[in-house]
C-alpha cells in the first residue's frame, strides 16, 4: 500500500487498508521506544508546530515526544500565547506559521472542521489533535492499536463505548474506525448523551449497561466532560455513576478477557472505580504508551509525504 | 506490504538473467564459508537482514552455516526506512518494518545482509539503526550482488557476485519465499 495523505483529519475518510497500514507502521515505531537510543532520524530537519487552541497536556506531550523521537524540531503554541487573543484569525496565524517553514501542524481546536479548513489552505501537513465534538483520529487509532495488540484482531470483537457520546470526538473516531474494521460497536449512556441517531453509523445504542457488559470484549469508558456539559443533559455525577459507572461490582460481570479502556484523564469514582482502573483488565496505561507509537507513525507518514 | 526498494517500476524491456537459483545457492554457500573463516567466534555473530529480501538471505546463510559449522547462528531484522536520509525526496515513502536484534549487542559481530549493494546509503542507514540498539564489537556487510556506484565510503565484506552496471539499469532479485517466483537475479536495461 502507498500512503499518499499529507493530512490526518479524521478516521471517517480513511479506508480499512489505510487504518491497518498506520497500525503496522506503529508496530515498527513502538519498537523504537525499547531501544537504548529512543530516537531515529526520519524527520530530521523538519519542524513541527503543536498548535493547541484548546488546552491539552496529554495529547500535546504525546505529539511532542513522538516528534522528538523522529528528530523533528518542535514548537508549542497555546491559545493564550498565540495572537488569536489579539484578534488574528486562525488562517492568518497558520499562514504565519507556514511562513516560518513549519512542515507539520498539529492542531487542537474547539471548532469542528478547523483542521480541514487549514489543510485545504496550507502546504504543510495538518494533523487533527481533536476538533470540537468531531474527531480525534490519533486517539481512535491508539485505542484500536491497543485492542489489536491485546486481542490480536479487531474484526468480530464487541466493543462497548460508555458515556458522553454526544460530545465525544473520541467516540466518533472510534466508531468510524471500528465499524470499518469489522467490530461490533454498542454505545451506552443516558438517552440525552447517547441518542438513537447514532444507530445511523452502524452501531447499537443501549441505555442500560447491565445487559451489555457480560457480552463485551472491550469496554471503553469516556470521561464525563464537565467543561462541555450543560446541566440539562445530565442529572448529576452521583446518578451517572449509579447508572453507568464501571463499579467494581459491575466489573465482576465482565468476561475474564474483556479489556477496560479509558482515554484519560480518569475521573476516579465517577465513570470508573479505582479498583477497576488499576485492575488486571485495565489497559489504560498501555493506551498511553501506544499513543506515542501511533503518533510517530502518523507524523512519519504524513510528514514524509508533505515534503 | 510490498517493499519498493529495488522494484521501483516494472521495466518494459525483458530482463537479462544474471543468476539462476543454482548460482544464488552457490554464492550464498560460499559467503557462508567466508563468514565461518573470518569469524573465529561464530557464537557472537548475528546475521541482521534488511527487509524484505535481506531477511530471507540471512535465513538461508544461517542454514548453510548450520550445515557446515553445526552452529545455530542468531539472525535478526534491521529496519532502515526510519534511518534513511532521504525521506521526502523519494517518490514513495519507504515502508517501515520492525527491527529485531538479540540484545545486548555489546561484544557481538553484526553482519548486515542485503540483496543488492548499490549506493551504500542503505548500509549507512543500517549502521545507524544498529547503533541505536547498542555498541557491537564490529559490523560487517554481506550482499548477494554488488552492482557498484557507491556514493559513500562503504564496501562489503562478503559479496555473492560483483556486477558492473550502468546507473540507469535496474537489478532485481527474486526469491521464492518472498516473491513467489523462482530464485533469480535479473538485469533490466531501463
Amino acid at each position: 500500500m502507498n500512503w499518499n495523505r499529507k493530512d490526518l483529519l479524521g478516521l471517517r475518510e480513511l479506508s480499512a487498508d489505510e487504518i491497518n497500514f498506520i497500525l503496522e507502521t506503529a508496530d515498527a515505531f513502538k519498537q523504537v521506544g525499547t531501544r537504548e537510543i529512543k530516537k531515529v532520524p526520519a524527520l530530521r530537519g523538519k519542524t513541527l508546530i503543536n498548535f493547541f487552541v484548546e488546552p491539552s497536556t496529554r495529547t500535546r506531550t504525546s505529539f511532542e515526544l513522538a516528534a522528538f523521537r523522529l528528530s523533528a524540531d518542535v514548537i508549542n503554541i497555546s491559545a493564550s500565547t498565540s495572537s488569536l487573543t489579539k484578534g488574528e484569525t486562525l488562517k492568518d496565524t497558520a499562514r504565519n506559521l507556514e511562513a516560518l517553514h513549519a512542515d507539520i501542524l498539529v492542531l487542537r481546536h474547539s471548532s469542528a472542521g478547523a483542521p480541514q479548513f487549514l489543510a485545504q489552505r496550507l502546504k504543510s501537513s495538518v494533523i487533527n489533535a481533536g476538533d470540537g465534538a468531531h474527531e480525534h483520529p490519533t486517539q481512535g487509532l491508539l485505542d484500536i492499536y491497543t485492542i489489536r495488540e491485546k486481542r490480536g484482531k479487531i474484526a468480530d470483537l464487541h466493543v462497548v463505548i460508555v458515556g458522553d457520546i454526544l460530545f465525544s470526538r473520541v467516540a466518533r473516531s472510534n466508531i468510524f474506525a471500528l465499524t470499518k474494521l469489522g467490530a461490533r460497536v454498542t454505545l451506552v449512556g443516558p438517552s440525552t448523551l447517547v441518542p438513537r441517531e447514532f444507530e445511523k453509523l452502524g452501531v447499537t445504542v443501549s441505555h442500560e449497561i447491565e445487559n451489555v457488559l457480560p457480552e463485551a470484549d472491550v469496554v471503553n469508558l469516556l470521561r464525563i466532560q464537565h467543561e462541555r456539559q450543560r446541566k440539562e443533559y445530565f442529572p448529576g455525577i452521583g446518578e451517572y455513576t449509579t447508572l453507568f459507572g464501571l463499579t467494581k461490582e459491575r466489573a465482576k460481570h465482565l468476561k475474564p478477557d474483556c479489556l477496560v479502556m479509558h482515554p484519560g484523564p480518569i475521573n476516579r469514582g465517577v465513570e470508573i472505580d479505582s479498583e477497576v482502573a488499576d485492575g488486571l483488565q485495565s489497559v489504560i496505561l498501555d493506551q498511553v504508551t501506544n499513543g506515542l507509537a501511533v503518533r510517530m507513525a502518523v507524523l512519519y507518514l504524513c510528514g514524509g509525504i508533505a515534503a | 506490504m510490498k517493499d519498493t526498494k529495488h522494484t521501483a517500476s516494472p521495466a518494459r524491456t525483458p530482463g537479462v538473467p544474471i543468476m539462476d537459483a543454482e548460482a544464488i545457492r552457490r554464492a550464498l554457500r560460499r559467503i557462508a564459508h567466508e563468514i565461518i573463516e573470518q569469524n573465529a567466534d561464530l557464537k557472537s555473530v548475528v546475521l541482521a537482514g534488511i527487509p524484505l529480501r535481506g531477511v530471507e538471505i540471512a535465513r538461508r546463510l544461517a542454514e548453510f552455516i548450520r550445515d557446515v559449522a553445526k552452529i545455530d547462528i542468531e539472525t535478526g531484522t534491521i529496519d532502515v526506512a526510519m534511518h534513511r536520509d532521504d525521506v521526502g525526496t523519494r517518490a514513495e515513502l519507504p515502508v517501515v518494518h520492525t527491527s529485531k536484534l538479540p540484545l545486548p549487542l555489546e561484544g557481538r559481530t553484526i553482519i548486515i545482509v542485503d540483496d543488492v549493494l548499490f549506493t551504500g546509503r542503505t548500509a549507512r542507514a543500517a549502521m545507524d539503526a544498529i547503533s541505536s540498539f547498542g555498541r557491537p564489537a564490529r559490523i560487517q556487510l554481506a550482499a548477494l550482488v554488488d552492482r557498484g556506484h557507491r556514493e559513500l565510503p562503504i564496501r562489503a565484506d562478503y559479496v555473492g557476485k560483483n556486477l558492473p552496471t550502468a546507473t540507469r539499469e535496474q537489478i532485481q532479485v527474486r526469491l521464492q519465499n518472498i516473491d513467489n517466483e523462482p530464485d533469480a537475479v535479473w538485469l533490466f536495461k531501463e
